[in-house]
């Protein structure tokens, strides 16, 4: 391996580190800045002066803040959140519980925005500036202005209420992921339209476009083979700034489709005041969020020489 | 610069396009044109500047007061009295999505000004500078960025409170790193100009080259990424508000009202879909707006 590579990887690793740490901090410094005593809230007022002072006391409240802050910090990089204050469970089981159920939408979710987001951005840039073209962009410019809350219940409206043919809450059967999936995907969907079409027509106009169709291959494989391939690079990085929002818009149809996921594990929390839940959650997310990044760029540095040299400089 | 417009105006109407004498035409009157011609982009401008008087006038526009309520119609339906019905209180659908145009516009402005403020410095900054001090800022910028902006709005909200000021603050909050990065590349571009060179030669100071020369000349992508981060910063609101962490009632607002009419999807759908739409049109029109203007001043933040 040679040099520059080890001094990519390990100064890509140190910056995600630092990135980490900063992320505890911000959460740290949140949820100290929050009104309301923390020990107060867990007992739910029925407790007296002295004992809420010997809780805080135990719980090394009354420590100095860089006490606590070290403490935290040990603690969250090693995934120890605590307990929920009302569930009295460790926040690390009911954030294993929260992100299987969010994972399964996301899964839902990207697959739905990347078949038909892709399909239909490719097909936009095949039949370009004709009608076919302009009804997927049409579409999709409409695509990107629904929320996904509202267009969830709309589809709960038509599909569960009037149509009856798919359940509206809950994820017990496949056919409860469908509702959920369109309904966040959709906006995701119509954004990858629009970047596959931009990258698809540049593609498309590339010398070795002509080359393949000089050589005789199909029009199939030149769309497929020659032109997505290179147009698929640029979508491959948007798929990181994807699975973020994902995560993030996650809590609204959950919360729509009345699912106990993360996002709702988190705003039942802030709603509750439950510490170390919030905390939890925000770390865990940011944390998904750029180890993800650190290994999309460790990848593409591998493969692309240029990304290394961009990055560094 | 009305003057000037007027001319150009004038010698557009004299001489085809093609021998259009573009020495006369500023960088923004040229863009300000191009705008004209687009027929969409004035389509949503029109909507957008309505939807500002409907805002600005809603007291004298809105049939009823906001939280006005007709017990004697409590959950109606569509009727001459009240034209998209009333809800649980009685209270006039029509009446408070014309008041939530308030909040949604105001959001807009303001979260919009607090990420384009904070975005805009920290982005100069860390391109002017460069070195440790762009390290830093950039670290600084992953750190607010790794967390999904929906969800570092609510937990900003859990640390501020509820309420439509915090709203603002909370979406600002959340805006500014995006900002920030195109700032920041676009000032790297910038500085090597020679316009950069000269005023540091005639005794610029480095504040002086940053606010006088290198912020100014970024104007017309902050112009654009605002018009873009607008409709986001709005759907962010409403979300927040659905949520029941943003807007509270009895102040009306479009993701509140959904949040609240979805209780009652079977017995009155209308409540839960005409508030959407008023939120759909919105967006659209700023987001629409925004591309134009986007080809209009910058094409070269096509892939944004």
């Amino acid at each position: 391996m040679d040099f520059l590579l080890l001094k990519f990887i390990l100064n890509r690793l140190w910056q995600a580190v630092v990135v980490l740490v900063g992320v505890t901090l911000i959460v740290f410094v949140m949820v100290n800045v929050a009104p309301g005593d923390p020990v107060a809230v867990m007992m739910e007022k029925k407790a007296d002066a002295a004992t809420i002072e010997r809780i805080r006391q135990q719980m090394g409240l009354n420590d100095p803040l860089y006490v606590q802050y070290w403490t935290f910090l040990k603690n969250s990089f090693s995934g120890d959140f605590g307990n929920s204050y009302f569930q009295k469970l460790p926040v690390r089981a009911l954030l294993a519980r929260g992100f299987a159920v969010t994972g399964s939408i996301a899964v839902g979710v990207l697959l739905f925005s990347i078949a038909v987001g892709i399909l239909m951005g490719i097909l936009a840039a095949v039949f370009r500036g004709r009608s076919a073209d302009r009804l997927i962009m049409l579409v999709s410019t409409l695509g990107m202005a629904l929320p996904s809350f509202w267009l969830a219940i709309i589809l709960q409206l038509v599909f569960g209420l009037w149509l009856k043919v798919l359940p509206i809450s809950g994820l017990k059967s496949f056919k409860a992921y469908i509702l959920p999936s369109v309904a966040l995907g959709m906006i995701y969907a119509a954004s990858l339209a629009r970047l596959t079409r931009t990258n698809m027509l540049d593609a498309l106009n590339q010398d070795y476009v002509r080359t393949a169709r000089s050589k005789g291959a199909g029009e199939t494989a030149v769309v497929v083979v020659h032109a997505f391939r290179n147009a698929a690079i640029p979508i491959l990085t948007y798929l990181g700034t994807l699975m973020k929002s994902i995560l993030g818009g996650s809590v609204l149809v959950e919360t729509v489709f009345a699912i106990n996921g993360l996002g709702r594990l988190l705003v039942d929390g802030i709603m509750k005041r439950d510490i170390p839940v919030i905390q939890g959650c925000t770390i865990y997310i940011a944390a998904v969020f750029v180890l993800m990044n650190l290994v999309i760029d460790l990848v593409y540095g591998l493969i692309d020489p240029r990304i290394r040299a961009a990055k560094e400089s | 610069m009305g003057n000037t417009e007027i001319e150009n105006a004038k010698i557009e109407k004299r001489l085809p396009a093609s021998e259009n004498p573009v020495k006369f035409t500023s960088f923004y009157h040229d863009a300000v044109r191009r705008l004209r011609r687009d027929k969409i982009a004035t389509v949503c401008f029109v909507f957008i500047v309505f939807m500002a008087l409907t805002a600005l006038f809603a007291p004298l526009i809105a049939p009823y007061d906001q939280s006005y309520q007709d017990i004697e119609a409590v959950m109606s339906r569509p009727t001459p009295k009240h034209w998209l019905g009333t809800d649980e209180f009685g209270r006039d659908i029509l009446s408070r999505i014309v008041y939530g145009a308030r909040v949604s516009l105001a959001v807009g402005i303001v979260a919009e000004a607090i990420a384009i403020t904070i975005g805009v410095v920290l982005g100069a900054l860390a391109g002017f500078y460069g070195g440790k001090t762009d390290a830093v800022i950039s670290r600084v910028i992953e750190m607010f960025a790794a967390f999904p902006q929906i969800l570092f709005a609510i937990v900003i909200m859990f640390v501020f409170g509820t309420g439509v000021i915090n709203v603002f603050f909370a979406i600002g909050f959340v805006g500014w790193t995006s900002v920030a990065r195109v700032i920041r590349a676009q000032v790297i571009q910038l500085k090597e100009n020679e316009y950069v060179e000269a005023a540091r030669a005639s005794g610029g100071s480095n504040l002086a080259i940053v606010a006088r020369h290198l912020i100014p000349n970024c104007l017309s992508t902050i112009i654009v990424i605002a018009t873009m981060e607008i409709p986001a910063d709005i759907m962010y609101e409403a979300s927040l508000s659905f949520l029941g962490l943003g807007v509270q009632p009895p102040q009306s607002s479009w993701g509140e009202m959904i949040s609240v009419a979805r209780r009652h999807l079977r017995s009155n759908p209308g409540y839960s879909i005409y508030p959407g739409i008023a939120l759909v049109l919105t967006v659209l029109a700023f987001n629409l707006l925004g591309d134009a203007l986007r080809d209009a001043l910058d094409p070269k933040l096509k892939n944004l």
